[in-house]
């Protein structure tokens, strides 16, 4: 039982979300009646197998020998000096296999449908790395696999849709609403809640109806826990700033949790500027959205008065989501974490900069947050250090950026 | 006694099952809705229930997305839904109106000014997809407040310690989701119906209403033997979705449908006939 003073202290940021899956006001469960015993069945195989010895076992062999954890933590010397303010330090997430940090969740996601006897595995992907990192474990253990895909992207990323094609996965190319994220996830609940009973939905994403956003964040905090031991064995201490970007948030919430009781270190999520805040044709729900209800769970969304869901826009497939995860919501209410926005275009100049002066080509997902880096390390002294997580590699997005500068490949 | 209560009340004592048509507000314009409306009740229906377009309507079917989509080309929001219950309000006093819609807009008018503007318009009843009774407090009180029945699906995957909990906060009656699906889908199995619904009248003193995947006549009138209320969406939006370019002969066309609905239920309870 706890004192009164425990029962008024503070809750550490590590302890949420509740048992009821709330951060603060946000996360939840708001989905159809007809997936809440099933959400529940997931939550209690999870929290069984979370504390068990063996299954924590199989996934660390799985991230070492399978997706080649950990991933490197990088001093980007030359870009650091160019800039002339703090010391940047890459999280190579982009080296993992498939190339992003999204396996690192489905390789967990996986292995729990296997121990809970699903035959069959669905996924929605955005920019096609999730979709891809789904197809790779699916292959991997032999289960069937469907991947919603929204057209628009489908476009936007056709050589991701091939790989997952290569992988054994049948791709549906979803056309209702704005062809994008947001309609694929749609169109993955209610193939969820047609084979509930045979089906596991892998999510992307930390967003969803509880336990996913904890279960997401719990795969994805490899990447913090790693980069906490990596900078304090090559700088000797723990950084000044971390950055990430933020579509639904989980390469951010992965980097972020193991850091969150550190209150000297800075936490900085960027989200898709798009145009321009002020030109509204942007992904930036934390900037410039408010609280609502989306896909299972209470966060930021950007709607109009009348509670529809707004288009978005980002050059960046990944982060063009109207949602963000609950988690972020809270840490961003709590002032834990800052958010803020990058354009288009200064994310293209970062994806152009880290190419040329460090010979790695990011994602332009990634690209958001080395561009906030350009801005932040010339405010900072040199003695001071940041970590970006460069969460997936540019190679997809080679087509994107020579159509924006008119060039033909 | 709520409008829906006494509806339930008066069929009970005819013999007969309520008969629940489903179209989505502003389906395909606007224009269409009301008169709509009051053609559905002449041809038997019991109770309406209004759907509230939204962007993102995860729980449905391909038909009644489309349906979404129609009446939000025409800029259809949650307040216009009020304005038209308002107007139907103003030529019918009797005939239930319930809401079915996605929480997002409700929140952001706010769970009390909704629900005060929704008792000013004349709602008997609110469905919210996405709110199971954990997160339904709020509206639920809101609802409440303003007499408005809170209607709670339940399904072949809720669990009896579910239906208690859901019981603790619904009014008016139970929406039974006939299968694991989404609307419109043609997975309807009437026997496993039958089973499912006979179990939860033995634990629920609600009235208890069906819907998802009655397409026609024949299956409106075996669910009405084993349901206090048939409810029908998709196989009357199908019927706008193919007319949009006459929406002058929607209502005709949704009319014969739920009178060859009636005809086939009230054929099947023998009460009826003496009524």
């Amino acid at each position: 039982m706890s004192t009164p003073t425990e029962a008024m202290a503070p809750p550490h940021f590590t302890d949420l979300p509740d048992a009821n899956g709330h951060f603060g006001p946000y996360g939840g469960r708001f989905v159809a009646e007809t997936l809440m015993e099933p959400i529940e069945e997931l939550r209690q195989a999870y929290e069984k197998l979370k504390n068990d010895p063996d299954f924590q076992a199989e996934l660390d062999r799985d991230l070492h020998y399978y997706v080649g954890r950990p991933s490197p933590l990088y001093h980007a010397e030359r870009w650091s000096n160019h800039l002339g303010g703090a010391q940047i330090y890459l999280k190579r997430e982009d080296l993992n296999h498939t190339g992003a940090h999204k396996i690192n969740n489905t390789v967990g996601q996986a292995l729990l449908a296997r121990h809970m006897g699903k035959t069959r595995i669905i996924g929605e992907t955005g920019a096609g790395q999730h979709g891809v990192a789904t197809a790779t474990v699916a292959a991997r253990l032999g289960l069937e696999c469907v991947i919603y895909m929204g057209a628009e992207d489908m476009k936007r990323q056709s050589s991701n849709v091939y790989r997952m094609r290569l992988l054994g996965a049948e791709v549906v190319s979803v056309e209702s609403g704005s062809k994008t994220l947001k309609d694929a996830l749609n169109e993955a609940m209610r193939d969820w809640v047609t084979n509930v009973d045979n089906t596991f939905y892998i999510i992307g994403t930390v967003a969803g109806p509880h336990p996913y956003p904890a279960m997401v964040r719990d795969f994805q905090a490899v990447i913090g826990r790693e980069a906490r031991q990596q900078i304090q064995a090559q700088a000797g201490r723990l950084p000044d700033a971390l950055i990430a970007c933020v579509g639904g948030g989980s390469n951010a919430i992965g980097l972020f949790h193991p850091f969150l009781d550190d209150r000297d270190v800075a936490l900085y999520g960027v989200e898709g500027g798009g145009d321009g805040i002020e030109t509204g044709r942007h992904s930036a729900p934390l900037c410039a959205g408010r609280p609502g209800v989306l896909h299972g769970n209470r966060t930021y969304l950007m709607e109009d008065d009348d509670g529809l869901i707004t288009e978005t826009h980002s050059i960046s497939a990944g982060l063009d989501y109207p949602g963000v995860g609950p988690e972020h919501a809270w840490l961003k209410d709590s002032g834990r974490a800052r958010y803020v926005s990058v354009t288009d275009n200064e994310a293209l100049q970062g994806f152009h900069d880290l190419t040329r002066m460090e010979g790695i080509i990011p994602a332009l997902e990634s690209s958001h947050a080395l561009a906030y880096a350009t801005k932040l390390a010339p405010t900072m002294r040199r003695d001071q250090i940041i970590v970006v997580n460069l969460s997936g590699r540019g190679d997809k997005d080679i087509h994107t950026v020579a159509a924006h500068e008119g060039i033909e490949v | 006694m709520s409008r829906i209560q006494a509806r339930f009340e008066a069929l009970r004592r005819a013999g007969r099952k309520a008969l629940i048509p489903y179209v989505t507000a502003g389906d395909p314009d606007p224009q269409t809705t009301v008169p709509l409306m009051h053609a559905m009740v002449e041809a038997g229906a019991d109770i309406i229930e209004l759907g509230v377009p939204f962007s993102d309507p995860m729980a449905d079917g391909p038909v009644i997305q489309a349906a979404c989509e129609r009446a939000l080309r025409h800029h259809m929001s949650l307040r216009r839904v009020l304005e038209m219950v308002a107007e139907f309000r103003r030529d019918n006093d009797e005939t239930p109106v319930l809401l079915m819609g996605y929480l997002n807009p409700i929140e952001a008018m706010g769970c009390a000014e909704f629900s005060a503007a929704a008792q000013q318009a004349g709602v008997d009843g609110v469905l919210t997809v996405d709110l199971p009774p954990e997160e339904a407090g709020e509206l639920v009180a809101g609802l409440r407040t303003h007499e408005i029945d809170p209607i709670f699906l339940l399904s072949p995957t809720t669990t009896d310690a579910r239906v208690a909990r859901i019981v603790e906060q619904a009014g008016g009656f139970l929406y039974y989701v006939s299968f694991k699906g989404v609307t419109g889908a043609t997975r309807l199995d009437v026997d496993a119906v039958a089973e499912k619904v006979g179990h939860l009248k033995s634990i629920a003193a609600l009235p208890i209403g069906v819907g998802f995947g009655i397409r026609d006549a024949e299956s409106a009138a075996r669910i009405s033997q084993v349901a206090d209320a048939v409810i029908v969406g998709s196989a009357l939006v199908r019927h706008i979705a193919e007319s949009t370019d006459h929406p002058e002969t929607i209502k005709d066309k949704v009319a014969e449908e739920l009178r060859a609905m009636r005809a086939a239920m009230d054929a099947k309870q023998p009460a009826a006939a003496v009524s």
